[in-house]
């Protein structure tokens, strides 16, 4: 049997809080947790597979042409080498997220240095390693690829195009207006398990262990790529060692070790060595915004303008959606917005967490700091006084809208001295302290999902999607979905994710999966709820179940009589995602510290306050949000790629010189939830947690910077060079 | 990894006869050997493990200082109660580089001839003329960002990415050094790492077959001691700018002035008219930027590495404003 | 020579190839699968295991050369059933999310209370002398050679910091 929803209407009756066990919400620890932190919790690379053969993928180092010859003779004659294979279905770029079909193949093409053009094949990992890096390769190449996203006639994405009102005019004759050209560089996901596949053929059926974020999409991407049927191939994620997008789409090393496997006849394991995964995955892209805001003398927008400038390689759809959330985040009623994407030869961008807001929202904030600066309106203030009754573009109102009370419950938690405020005023020897906040706006998404509740006749539950947890919680948040709704401990529920043999769920992406796959479970316990109800002599409604009983009556065992209890959830995502605007909003409170001679900053303390709907689970949403404004001290302070201006390759491929957080750039860093139930976002009133702790931290930590040193930085990240550059004497 | 032969003799006159070739290479802790020959930079045809030849302690010198055997490891350094005390320059610069398991790992003698993090030169597929003699320099009009502003030439702008030698050289340390033939030669830190002119090979002085025995540090010195480093992220990132710096003041006056550079060039950077400058002076912000301006006036930004020459200035004003407590 | 590496309290013999790296070796060809591969550069700390007592990254050393050492990986720390204090705490304080890190993180914080109880000073250390402290400030400098890329740090001082006040208790 299968429950089915696709969520028109508005879901007010918040059936989850009257259920009985009380656990769904609480800080529940991992119930993964264990095999985590004992080592035992198998990653892609890590299935015991007998008789494996490994392989190592060999990649391009011209930026744009075609491979003529490989000299495959010579790399066979070298020790334990198996194959040299540039099978024309070899993938040369990743598949966007929720691409569902093939990436880009035939590696004879070349369109960026680093591309994917083989994979060698040998017994060992040294030897293929080895006879990769000898591998002979004579290319053509087309010269004069364009590599600079300045020097290109960038293409207009149409529909992100927004031109309401007048901009010009209410620039002109505003009281107060900022004008600001603000640029973001390149980031990667930087996933801390490397992309990393085993295939292995039995007969004409493939099962492949990889690590991937969306198993749904996935599948039918790989099996395009091979040309098979989708039931020709399994696909096994059951532990994602990160994500953060750069594992939405199938990767080359996944296409790589199937093919590979097939032509040797035996399993092959290919992991990309890090470098790797910098130079061919997916790449944020660098941009280049400009913000423009008009107000009267009071700081109500009149005007608001974001526009901004992108890159991608050609063919690729996908183009950093920076304005995402300006869309709707303030008023103003004359609108400019404008999206703009250059072709060019640097390696594929694609979704780096929370692609658009991760880099457009810290624009926007530190411009809403710029323009409190001129109106002389506390940053607080002036974004209360901002926030719209509805989405000012389409007329359509918010499924729910807590910004005004994560500003206000933000700046009291943090301590913000909503006085007059004026760089420099305090200095701790050689450092100047100052605070800064931000506005936190993340859209919600969901996407169609499904699962198996399963009660077996103890009484106990097992659950089963395809449904993949990155490191997000999902393991947990199931069983708790489960156990609220059925009236058991997270221990009586086993759940099984991350494999294709499974029902289909949303895929771990956007922030949607919880959403996605708690509203797919969900569904499947209420029907399981009505059969029971059935055997309880009650209406559904009516079912209180606590502790494997029911309420007062018999247990679970009991009810079910020897039998089982199977149902499936199906969860669509309905006709109300075109009616409403739903987001998650928050805030961000910031205090750092600037050297005033080397004009390093460091972060003091952090804080932010979220509304996202119902809370699944206290400890792992908190740990959601620290990790999200972890990325956030990452994109203001030190993360950035480098391309090098003649071939475009990534220069600093690695985690040396790509500068993520480390353990000591984090301070204490408190959250707060504002919990809401949101009747639009899910039917089960949550919405996405995981990207909106970075879309505006770094601007808080910008304006915490001008606040300390006077220094305006409008290009991140704000390193040492960049502080001082903006400093004044 | 190319493959090679592992050899692991129990002698260092054994040591010295294994790695007389062109193509083999000394390992002792391995971290920026290792890494270096996953990236097929470095591929020797035999290694030559000298983890296990003593040389592993710290010892007092006849004339008051410390000798530093080859393979302590910087963890032993930097926690050596008479390092610490006496020499917290060089504890301090240990501790602010790299992390706990890579100090662990990392040897005295490695890390001083520890080679460059210059992203074309880890990557073989890019020019670059100190891996490849003749191909080309693909920082000076590439991506400059880690690169030296001092001392570079037209064939390298590479820098010396380490913080220990950098302390040695404002401490004025020796490198003690075996060659092939068993004799033994002395030189200085300073006089250690070579500048690239035409030769970017070459990061030091050490001729093959050569293999440090020791670091020997002068007596105790009087003054203040202090390591700055300045750097993108808190920890566990290479220096934008370093400054070792030896301080002693006489009354009013600064007595001595003992200052080292890193993350400026090839090398760790040590001039000596910059001692000549300060000593006997009073400290002032005036004085601070004429040493600056004597320091820095020969520097050379490729433009991503411009920032290094203002960052240095104002390094070294906060170091010899915190060293001779002067108010800035 | 002895050619054999004792892991966990279990000897093993040495692998044949000399550039198989430590990592390696305990990853494929013993089926340690606890210790991992970020890297393979010294540049994450995933790999972090401790040998003879000191914490290192497995990925920088050469199996061959670690004959007559003694190992601890992730597996020898604890167990599903018998998890170690800093296995447990992790859990509890929710001091990981994807888990790839967290055997790296759990060995070298395993490693470094012994190193502040053995008085080694660190980068963040006010003073070069005297006791060492496990306050958030040394933690956070001694942990920065393990990174976490879903930024579970906070939760990960928290672990570690109540499982070094336990330790002062007991």
């Amino acid at each position: 049997m299968t429950a089915h929803l696709k969520q028109d209407e508005p879901d007010t009756a918040n059936f989850l809080d009257t259920m009985k066990q009380g656990v769904l919400g609480k800080p529940v620890s991992r119930i993964e947790g264990l095999a985590k932190v004992t080592g035992t919790a198998p990653y892609a690379a890590e299935y015991p597979v007998e008789n494996l053969a490994e392989g190592v993928l060999v990649t391009a180092t011209i930026v744009r042409g075609e491979v003529v010859s490989i000299d495959k003779d010579a790399a066979l004659a070298m020790p334990g080498v198996l194959a040299v294979i540039d099978d024309k279905c070899l993938t040369t770029r990743a598949a966007q997220g929720t691409a569902n079909e093939a990436p880009q193949q035939n590696p004879r093409k070349v369109d960026y240095w680093g591309q994917p053009i083989a994979v060698i094949v040998a017994e060992s990992f040294e030897q293929a390693r080895d006879a990769a890096k000898h591998l002979s390769v004579e290319y053509r190449e087309e010269e004069g690829a364009p590599l600079d996203p300045s020097a290109v006639e960038p293409e207009e994405q149409e529909d992100e195009t927004v031109d309401q009102g007048d901009l010009a005019h209410a620039m002109a004759r505003a009281d107060h207006a900022a004008d600001l050209e603000i640029s973001t560089e390149g980031h990667a996901s930087a996933a801390m398990e490397p992309h990393a596949a085993i295939a292995e053929w039995d007969g004409d059926k493939v099962t492949v262990y990889a690590s991937l974020q969306m198993l749904n999409y996935n599948i039918t991407e790989l099996a395009d790529s091979l040309g098979v049927d989708e039931d020709r191939v399994r696909l096994v994620s059951r532990y994602v060692g990160g994500g953060f997008g750069s594992k939405l789409g199938v990767s080359e090393e996944v296409v790589a070790a199937a093919i590979a496997a097939r032509a040797v006849g035996r399993p092959v394991r290919v992991v990309m060595s890090r470098q790797q995964v910098f130079q061919c995955v997916m790449r944020r892209s660098e941009t280049k915004q400009r913000l423009r805001l008009a107000s009267d003398g009071e700081g109500r927008l009149d005007g608001f303008g974001h526009e901004a400038l992108v890159s991608n390689l050609p063919e690729e759809d996908f183009a950093e959606p920076v304005l995402q959330s300006s869309h709707f985040l303030y008023g103003g009623k004359n609108r400019a917005l404008k999206l703009e994407v250059a072709r060019i030869h640097r390696m594929t961008a694609g979704s780096v967490r929370a692609p658009g807001e991760a880099v457009g929202m810290p624009a926007l904030e530190v411009a809403m700091d710029v323009l409190a600066e001129k109106t002389g309106v506390d940053p607080v203030e002036l974004r209360i006084r901002n926030i719209p009754d509805c989405n000012p573009e389409e007329d359509l109102p918010f499924s729910s809208h807590k910004l005004a009370e994560c500003l206000q419950q933000g700046a009291e938690k943090f301590g913000w001295d909503a006085g007059a405020r004026k760089p420099r005023q305090t200095r701790d020897g050689e450092w100047w302290v100052g605070t800064g906040m931000a506005s936190a706006a993340r859209v919600h998404n969901v996407g169609e999902a499904r699962a198996r509740v399963t009660l077996r006749p103890d009484g106990t539950a097992e659950v089963r999607t395809d449904m993949t947890d990155i490191g997000t919680g999902t393991y947990t948040i199931v069983a708790q979905m489960v156990g609220e709704m059925l009236g058991l401990g997270v221990d009586d529920v086993l759940v099984q994710l991350g494999d294709t043999d499974f029902p289909r769920g949303s895929g771990s992406g956007g922030s949607w999966g919880g959403a996605s796959i708690g509203s797919a479970v969900y569904l499947a316990c209420r029907a399981l709820r009505e059969k029971l109800a059935k055997k309880a002599g009650t209406e559904e409604s009516d079912l209180a179940l606590r502790n494997g009983a029911v309420e007062g009556g018999k247990s679970l065992a009991d009810l079910l009589d020897g039998q089982e209890l199977s149902e499936e959830g199906h969860y669509e995502p309905g006709e109300i995602a075109d009616t409403h605007t739903a987001s998650g909003f928050g805030a961000f409170f910031a205090q750092v510290r600037v050297n005033r001679f080397t004009g390093e900053t460091r972060v003091d303390r952090m804080l932010g306050a979220f509304g996202f709907g119902r809370v699944l689970n206290a400890k792992t949403a908190r740990s959601q949000c620290l990790g999200g404004i972890t990325w956030s001290i990452g994109a203001a302070l030190t993360e950035a790629l480098h391309f090098d201006p003649r071939d475009g390759h990534l220069v600093n491929c690695d985690l040396a010189e790509y500068h993520v957080p480390v353990n000591r750039d984090v301070p204490e860093v408190e959250v707060l939830m504002v919990e809401e139930r949101d009747p639009v976002a899910s039917p089960i009133q949550a919405k996405g947690i995981g990207e909106l702790g970075m879309c505006g931290g770094a601007g808080a930590i910008a304006n915490a910077i001008y606040n300390a040193c006077g220094a305006r930085v409008l290009d991140f990240p704000m390193t040492p060079d960049r502080v001082l550059a903006a400093m004044p004497d | 990894m190319r493959p090679f032969d592992l050899q692991r003799p129990d002698s260092l006159e054994h040591a010295r006869n294994l790695s007389t070739g062109e193509t083999a290479t000394l390992i002792a802790g391995g971290t920026n050997l290792l890494d270096l020959m996953k990236l097929q930079v470095e591929v020797p045809e035999r290694v030559v493990a000298i983890d296990r030849l003593g040389m592993n302690e710290i010892q007092a010198t006849e004339d008051g200082g410390l000798r530093i055997g080859a393979l302590v490891t910087n963890t032993a350094t930097a926690n050596d109660a008479r390092i610490r005390s006496d020499y917290p320059v060089l504890a301090r610069a240990i501790l602010a580089g790299a992390t706990q398991q890579l100090r662990n790992r990392a040897t005295t003698g490695g890390n001083l001839c520890q080679r460059t993090r210059c992203y074309y030169f880890t990557n073989i597929d890019q020019p670059c003329n100190k891996r490849e003699p003749g191909s080309g320099c693909g920082a000076i009009e590439g991506i400059a960002r880690l690169h030296g502003v001092l001392g570079t030439s037209s064939s390298c702008i590479a820098t010396y990415p380490g913080d220990m030698a950098v302390a040695m050289s404002a401490l004025d340390a020796t490198v003690e050094i075996v060659s092939a033939d068993g004799s033994e030669r002395s030189v200085p830190v300073r006089d250690f790492h070579l500048l690239p002119g035409d030769t970017p090979w070459r990061d030091n002085v050490l001729e093959t077959g050569e293999i440090i025995t020791a670091v020997t540090l002068p007596a105790l010195v009087e003054g203040k001691q202090l390591y700055r480093k300045v750097r993108e992220r808190s920890s566990y990132a290479f220096a934008l700018v370093s400054v070792a710096a030896i301080i002693a003041m006489e009354g009013d006056t600064i007595a001595r002035a003992d200052l080292a550079f890193g993350g400026l060039a090839h090398k760790p950077w040590y001039d000596p008219r910059l001692s000549d400058l300060l000593v006997g002076k009073a400290p002032d912000a005036a004085l601070f930027d004429s040493a600056a301006d004597l320091l820095l006036e020969n520097a050379q930004g490729y433009g991503e590495n411009d920032f290094k020459i203002p960052l240095a200035r104002r390094t070294l004003a906060a170091v010899l404003a915190e060293a001779t407590e002067t108010e800035l | 020579m002895p050619d054999t590496i004792t892991i966990n309290g279990t000897d093993h013999t040495l692998p044949s190839d000399p550039r198989v790296s430590l990592l390696d070796f305990l990853r494929h060809d013993l089926g340690l699968s606890g210790t991992k591969k970020g890297c393979d550069h010294g540049q994450c700390g995933a790999c972090t295991v401790i040998v003879n007592g000191m914490r290192i990254n497995s990925c920088l050393t050469l199996a061959a050369l670690h004959d007559g050492d003694d190992v601890t990986t992730i597996e020898g720390l604890g167990t599903p059933e018998n998890p170690s204090a800093l296995q447990a705490a992790f859990v509890e304080h929710d001091g990981y999310q994807c888990g790839y890190c967290t055997p790296g993180q759990i060995c070298s914080a395993t490693a470094m209370l012994d190193e502040i109880k053995a008085g080694f000073a660190s980068d963040a250390s006010e003073s070069l002398d005297g006791e060492m402290e496990a306050s958030a400030d040394e933690i956070r400098e001694r942990m920065s050679g393990n990174l976490c890329r879903c930024g579970a740090y906070a939760n990960i001082v928290a672990a570690i910091r109540d499982v070094a006040s336990q330790g002062e208790t007991a």
